[in-house]
């Protein structure tokens, strides 16, 4: 296996791994928040469960980027690509906003739906204003989504 | 303790506070017109046992005891509420003392869900095995174990004790996060202030205030002696000066209305609790609410029962924290 394969496997490695890691430390957060609610007053547990999902996505978007990765190296199809150790480096570099971004942002959107569940258990009714907070972290994880798939589908193998 | 560890407590106790008394619930109970309307309408919102049969002194001891079953649950270890807990524990172990050299035994006279529990105080002071007991106990509970039985001035016996609870408040504070050591100086000038006029009406000797006194910063106790031994003016000019403006004009208006604001100064210091969401704040900040509610439910209780105006009541009424 070239170098460049190897590199480019890193890469998607680092998109799964660290958005992986920002969703559960993120989803884990908002998790103790949902329970403590939830152990209180059970009939909030749909709109806590929604929160505890925000942080969710980065894992998701990490897990296609990866996905992205594999198929362009070939390694999906059966056919595995001859990669320079240039293009491998370029696919890693492509894969580290999501990996990255995903990491950071998964920790903080666990905290911001942890924050907004503690709205849910006072003002339930204010549900739709509480989940915009943990949704404006989204963006972030959503930009680097898309800077990771355009640069991947950019590089030539 | 890192800040996760809280979040479940925090989120829970946000749940809690929905059902938290605010000022127009207070409103609400203060309209009832007899003593029983109170009761009806307390146990409509789920204080008490629900069997509709207590009288006001057991269901506000059974809220009392629901707040402390309460933080059980959280899964807090029960030394992040020292601040808060210790006064009850020095308050059971003056009982137990007392108890002791005068064999009257009145198990209500004692606070529940206190370490050491009833039961073991009762225990180490009948035995004197004073080594028992935590070592910020350990020392003022001899001391004051021994000026009982030798001068039988129940006095000395309770400025020893208190004195020993507002150190260990102190110390406790030393490693607490930010807010507990905030309350927990405000609770020790509080009571500074408290010892001061009491002490300033009695016509205390500086020696007995001093050894009442508890150092904190912010509050020089030598200087607060003085002013007080130079009377009332004097003390609330002192108090103006060192920050305590609001506490001496509420002692000019009368004592009630200084352990209103006493009380009201502490939900005030608690009020941005409400925006934390990792730290023990809130928790704190809930268990102060819920003795600050019961105990103005305790007062407008009282006021009923006994037939008081309105006026009389309302002016006694705390602030609510929600």
């Amino acid at each position: 296996m070239s170098m460049g394969m190897v590199y480019a496997l890193v890469g998607a490695a680092v998109a799964v791994l660290f958005a992986g890691m920002g969703s559960s430390i993120g989803v884990g957060t908002a998790g103790q928040a949902a329970s403590g609610v939830v152990s209180q007053d059970p009939g909030k547990f749909g709109k806590v469960l929604i929160m505890q999902l925000l942080p969710g996505t980065q894992g998701i978007y990490g897990l296609l980027v990866g996905f992205i990765t594999l198929s362009k190296i070939g390694l999906l199809g059966g056919g595995a690509a001859d990669l320079s150790p240039e293009t491998g480096l370029m696919i890693l570099a492509a894969c580290l906003p999501v990996g990255l971004v995903g990491l950071v942002s998964g920790i903080h959107q666990g905290k911001t739906s942890a924050a907004a569940i503690g709205i849910i258990a006072k003002k339930p009714e204010q549900f739709g204003k509480a989940m915009l907070f943990p949704a404006m972290v989204e963006t972030y994880a959503i930009l680097s989504l898309l800077i990771s798939i355009l640069a991947v589908s950019a590089i030539q193998v | 303790m890192s800040n996760t560890n809280y979040t479940f407590a925090v989120a829970r106790i946000r749940a809690l506070e929905v059902s938290l008394f605010s000022k127009s619930v207070i409103d609400q109970l203060m309209a009832c017109k007899t003593y029983e309307e109170c009761m009806r309408f307390l146990e409509d919102k789920g204080w008490g046992d629900g069997s509709g049969k207590q009288d006001g002194d057991t269901m506000l001891s059974e809220e009392r005891k629901k707040i402390w079953e309460t933080v059980e649950e959280l899964g807090i270890s029960m030394d992040a509420f020292g601040v808060i807990s210790y006064p009850n524990a020095f308050h059971n172990l003056k009982t137990a003392i007392k108890e002791t050299l005068t064999d009257k035994h009145r198990d209500d006279f004692f606070y529940e869900n206190t370490v050491p529990s009833r039961e073991e105080l009762r225990e180490i002071i009948k035995s004197k095995d004073f080594g028992r007991l935590p070592k910020n106990m350990e020392e003022a509970a001899k001391d004051a174990y021994e000026t009982l039985m030798h001068t039988n001035d129940g006095q000395l016996c309770d400025v020893i004790i208190d004195k020993a609870c507002l150190e260990a408040i102190l110390e406790a504070a030393e490693s607490a996060d930010d807010v507990i050591a905030a309350y927990a100086r405000t609770v020790v000038a509080v009571a500074n202030i408290k010892i001061a006029v009491r002490c300033q009406k009695t016509k205390k000797s500086y020696d007995f205030m001093m050894r009442a006194l508890t150092n904190c910063s912010g509050m020089q106790t030598d200087a607060l002696a003085k002013a007080a031994l130079g009377g009332f003016d004097t003390l609330c000019a002192y108090l103006e000066s060192s920050g305590y403006g609001a506490a001496s004009e509420a002692l000019k208006i009368s004592p009630s209305a200084f352990e209103r604001w006493c009380d009201n100064h502490l939900i005030e210091m608690f009020q941005p609790q409400k925006f934390e969401s990792f730290t023990i704040g809130p928790v704190m900040a809930y268990i102060i609410a819920r003795e600050n509610e019961i105990k103005t439910v305790g007062i407008i209780l009282s006021g009923k029962r006994n037939g008081l105006p309105d006026s009389f009541i309302t002016e006694r009424i705390r602030e609510m924290y929600v």
